[in-house]
């Protein structure tokens, strides 16, 4: 007797698994690339696996939302799954590109622009010296964003 | 061929980036984002707390001072992998860093 009473509402609040793990996938994925997979060219320039992890995400939370009768809580759980995902993928395909033009900069065979800059140490460092340099064969020359 | 890296950071925040990773090669420091306009680089508000910094891009310069090998990406994360650079100066006959 007692166990029916008790069991009845508890099977109808049960845990929805698919549901919440799928949400907790779509940051796992987000998470795993901003601090892993970020590292290396394959799975930075194109962030598949986030994509990947983001159907298996995808996938189960309509399992989840299938399953349960609580239709609208379910949506929800869903719609910010959906959102945050649409949101990295808009950073990823989008926002990443928003890049201004650059048709100023020195092609193969124009003259480089000489200029003196400080390096770590506070000294003046002057690009014509550098690549005139005994010994020297030349400079790669690396702009970065900086900061990390 | 020296690798020369540039970017808006301070030379403190350059050099606790060169202790960190171990690199032996100058990190200059563009603060006020000259060198970055004369090479038309600039990404206006770009950076942190709309900061303006340096798009990414690499540039292979000889003895001469003249630009033999250029590479502008149309996405930030996207850029010149090591081996990539190291291939364009072997083809271009660069020496490899020391």
């Amino acid at each position: 007797m007692m166990d029916c009473r008790y069991d009845r509402p508890a099977m109808a609040r049960r845990f929805n698994t698919p549901l919440w793990s799928g949400l907790v996938l779509v940051f796992i994925a987000i998470f795993s690339y901003l601090f892993l997979f970020v590292r290396w060219p394959m799975t930075r320039d194109v962030p598949w696996t986030a994509f990947v992890l983001f159907v298996v995400a995808l996938a189960l939370m309509v399992i989840g939302f299938r399953r349960t009768e609580r239709k609208v809580f379910a949506s929800i759980v869903m719609t910010i799954g959906i959102g945050v995902m649409a949101f990295f993928t808009f950073g990823m395909l989008v926002i990443s590109k928003l890049l201004p033009a650059s048709q100023g900069s020195p092609a193969a065979g124009a003259k480089a622009p000489d200029f003196t800059l400080p390096d770590t140490n506070h000294h003046n460092v002057t690009l014509s010296q550098l690549v005139a340099m005994p010994g020297s064969n030349g400079v790669l020359l690396i702009f970065y964003r900086g900061y990390w | 061929m020296t690798p020369v890296a540039i970017s808006v950071d301070t030379p403190e925040e350059s050099r606790d980036l060169s202790t960190k990773a171990g690199y032996t090669f100058p990190i200059l420091s563009d603060r006020n984002t000259d060198v970055i306009r004369k090479y038309d680089l600039l990404h206006k508000g770009g950076g942190m707390q709309g900061r303006d910094i340096s798009r990414p891009a690499e540039f292979l310069v000889d003895r001469s001072g003249t630009v033999r090998w250029r590479n502008l990406t149309e996405d930030i994360r996207v850029r010149a992998t090591p081996e990539k650079m190291l291939e364009q100066a072997r083809t271009l006959r660069f020496q490899a860093p020391n």
